[in-house]
């Protein structure tokens, strides 16, 4: 309307409201330098990482259902007696827990729905967290400057577990209380302080009248508080050491090559956000889980086959299955060997993976920032490490469901547990061997594929009747990428005589770290990368191809 | 009743009840004995008895011996009764394929005329628990909720929560309950087959069966509603854990895919 607009009229009142909201904002929170700063920030493009994606976005889904679930769930192991609309149960004793588990699935407007994708979205977030670490470790990003990053990871994952526990312990149905039972024998099987540990957790004998209020308290408040402390100072050091990326041409230990965060990642990221919403809702929609009005409420007198863990406790619940039930006595006392021993198998299995980095950047000796992503293939121990720990947890799951797979492929159980007795120490040593085979046969097709190139997949017949197959020389970038890793080579014991002729006995961990290197680095652990020179010599075209 | 108790040791207290015993058993006879009429059906009786014995000794001799006595191959079948017979025949599971861990269930091949001849014979070798009738394990009268506690009490450490079976040792299992007829799941805790224990009257009254019946009925039965979607063979953890990787985060790794493919790239200069 106004042709000429004074200055002044625009400060007065004529920008736009939302540069007027910002604007009062920025005076009170400072955003903008905060945005500046972190708006413009890149990360690289892969499926494989937004994996963390679907872990932050399943939690959030969590958080939100969990929410709501709170606000008709009872913590009350007072028993009552089931009036409500589902016919099976009426007119049966059960805990207020239990009733009102069933009124949320039955009464409640969106109560089934909201309690499955609950369920199905925690069965998700640890899922995805296992696959997410699964990524991280091959790929070599736990390595500096991110070994704490990777424990804090590992932490959630573990509070996971244990948030999940306490959660499906809470309906106080047979299954689940099936499994709180099972716990209190683990915690019994202590020495010493396994029986007050339970006494305290339980307010007395098991069951009690107080673990489902204590169960509820830890996991609505205190774990999932503390994961979620945890979720935002990962996702601060993620921001802090920038993302890692797959080498490549223009990809450098400095630089991090991708999209900004606004508003290319953000758009990304919240539509990714209802994708995974999504795709659980419709798992929610379509698949029950946990049914527990038929599973009937827990009273300590009952059980029913079948009953296993959730599958993230199924490693547990698998060393416990396939451990001989032994047991010493001595003096007045038991030592229940038979879960004492999966209890601590249970938690050094966790504890060799939690400080693989250090054990690797102890081996290597390395203590230079890594940003440059590996392929698995170019670290075969560590690959072959990491396969062997999967087939023991895997092997260790397929006992915890040994009933299961006994009836369903119609074996005996009893041949199943042995399976996975000798399975749990054979598999991961055959999974070790076979991956590192793979991995350096995969080196040699690379370091093939370098020297000699792609096979094109034709045949020439030359004139002397001689046939060939064309081999196409491979692009800059992809000679770039197949070259980009580096290799370390075996740290040797150092001289064993001093300047002086004095003879030094070399400690044993040194020893040790040299053994240990020899394995991950010696001749038989990789495969030299093609050089400069072999690369000259084979396409300076003497004929060859 | 405490006259009656403070002269329980009386002398003559013994010959009193022997007396009373013997007019109550004489008197019970008298009412349910069958009368003249029951010629007809004695013959009838005798005919299946005979038709039975045939079928028997085709079917059954050779392992359970020419006169039920057992060889060892098969038990004896004397005193085992016609329930037992009729659940075993009329479930498929005998005659047996195989020896093994267990006698699966499988294809009848016996008609349900053939059956009762069978059990007639069975039965004629001596005393055991007979074919129930519709009103014993008929839903009339029954207690669903009631025969889920007993379920959960008595069956459920073998069969699963609702009766989707489960591993026993060696090889041996508790079969799903699911499509099997009523009558069958009376007759198989009235006479324990297999690795079941038998649930005599004693243990488990009628109304108690009749009440587990119900209940296997309305939870597991054909028109049982699953209220939360696909029950995934109603298995629990184990099948759940497996859905939800399969297709939970596997589905969200195609997503993953897709997304990351679609990214705003740089036009090449």
């Amino acid at each position: 309307m106004s042709t000429a607009p004074s200055t002044e009229a625009r400060s007065r009142g004529k920008s736009p409201a939302g540069e007027r909201v910002a604007d009062w904002a920025d005076g009170r929170l400072g955003i903008y330098s905060l945005a500046k700063a972190n708006m413009r920030k890149i990360f690289p493009d892969h499926w494989s990482f937004m994996l963390g994606e679907v872990c932050m976005y399943s939690f959030i889904i969590i958080i939100l259902t969990g929410v709501y679930l709170t606000l008709f769930f009872h913590p009350s192991m007072n028993e009552v007696t089931y009036h409500g609309s589902y016919v099976p149960m009426q007119g049966q004793l059960m805990s207020e827990a239990y009733a009102s588990t069933l009124d949320i699935s039955f009464d409640i407007r969106g109560g089934l729905l909201i309690r499955q994708i609950h369920h199905w979205a925690a069965l998700i977030f640890l899922a995805g967290m296992f696959v997410h670490m699964m990524r991280v470790f091959f790929t070599g990003a736990f390595r500096k400057p991110r070994e704490v990053n990777w424990l804090f990871g590992f932490l959630l994952f573990v509070l996971g577990m244990f948030t999940g526990f306490t959660g499906y312990s809470l309906p106080d149905d047979l299954l689940s209380g099936t499994g709180v039972r099972f716990t209190q024998g683990a915690i019994l099987s202590v020495p010493i302080v396994g029986t007050y540990i339970s006494m305290f957790l339980f307010g007395g004998e098991f069951p009690g009248h107080d673990f489902v209020a204590r169960f509820y308290s830890i996991h609505i408040l205190l774990l999932p508080g503390i994961m979620l402390g945890l979720m935002v100072a990962h996702l601060i050091l993620v921001f802090y050491h920038k993302h890692t990326q797959f080498a490549g041409p223009g990809k450098t230990n400095k630089n991090v090559v991708g999209m900004p965060l606004m508003p290319v990642y953000m758009a990304k990221a919240g539509g990714f956000f209802f994708l995974v919403f999504g795709v659980i809702a419709a798992i929610a929609g379509i698949v029950t889980i946990n049914p527990i009005w038929g599973i009937g409420p827990y009273r300590p007198d009952q059980v029913g086959t079948g009953a296993q863990p959730d599958w993230y406790m199924g490693f547990a619940e698998g060393l416990v299955r396939a451990m001989p039930g032994w047991e010493v006595n001595f003096w007045g006392h038991t030592l229940v060997l038979g879960v004492f021993i999966p209890l601590v198998v249970f938690g050094l299995f966790l504890a060799v993976i939690a400080l693989y980095p250090f054990i690797e950047s102890w081996v290597t000796g390395d203590k230079r920032e890594h940003h440059i992503l590996d392929r698995p293939r170019n670290a075969p121990t560590r690959t072959a490490v990491g396969v062997a720990w999967i087939t023991g947890y895997l092997i260790t799951l397929i006992g915890g469901g040994n009933d299961i797979v006994a009836t369903h492929f119609h074996l005996s159980i009893n041949a199943v547990t042995w399976f996975v007795r000798i399975g749990f120490f054979l598999g991961p040593v055959l999974a070790f061997v076979v991956t590192k085979r793979i991995c350096l046969g995969l080196q040699r097709r690379d370091k093939e594929k370098v020297l000699h190139g792609r096979e094109a997949g034709i045949i020439k017949r030359l004139p002397h009747g001689e046939f060939i197959e064309v081999h196409e020389p491979l692009s800059q970038e992809q000679l770039h990428t197949l070259t980009a890793h580096e290799q370390y080579r075996p740290v040797e014991i150092g001289p064993t005589v001093d300047e002086n002729g004095v003879e030094r006995k070399p400690a044993v961990t040194e020893k040790l770290r040299a053994k240990m290197s020899n394995a991950y680095f010696g001749e038989d652990s990789q495969i030299p990368k093609p050089t400069v020179e072999e690369y000259k010599e084979i396409t300076s075209g003497h004929g060859h191809h | 009743m405490k006259k009656l108790s403070a002269r329980r040791r009386h002398p003559l207290a013994a010959l009193v009840v022997l007396l009373l015993a013997l007019a109550c058993t004489g008197g019970l006879y008298a009412a349910f004995a069958p009368a003249s009429k029951a010629q007809a059906d004695e013959t009838a009786q005798s005919l299946a008895i005979d038709e039975g014995k045939k079928l028997y000794a085709v079917g059954c001799a050779s392992c359970h011996g020419t006169g039920g006595q057992g060889t060892t191959d098969g038990p004896s079948l004397v005193g085992v009764g016609a329930a037992a017979v009729d659940f075993q025949v009329g479930t498929g599971r005998m005659p047996a394929q195989q020896p093994g861990a267990q006698v699966p269930r499988k294809k009848v091949i016996y008609s349900q005329a053939e059956i009762d001849q069978l059990a007639a014979y069975i039965a004629s070798l001596g005393a055991g628990p007979a074919v129930p009738t519709k009103e014993q394990y008929g839903p009339q009268g029954a207690d669903i909720a009631n025969g889920g506690a007993l379920f959960r009490n008595n069956c459920a450490q073998c069969h699963n929560f609702t009766g989707k079976g489960g591993a026993l040792t060696h090889g041996k299992y508790a079969p799903g309950l699911e499509g099997v007829d009523p009558k069958h799941i009376y007759e198989a805790m009235q006479t324990g087959p297999q690795n079941m224990p038998s649930f005599p009257d004693q243990t488990l009254s009628e109304q108690n069966k009749k009440d587990i019946i119900a209940y296997l009925n309305a939870v597991n039965g054909e028109d049982t509603e699953s209220p939360g979607g696909l029950s995934l063979g109603g298995l629990g953890p184990v099948s759940e854990g497996l859905f939800a990787w399969l297709f939970g985060l596997g589905g969200l790794i195609v997503v993953a895919v897709w997304v990351a493919a679609r990214t705003a790239k740089a036009k090449k200069s």
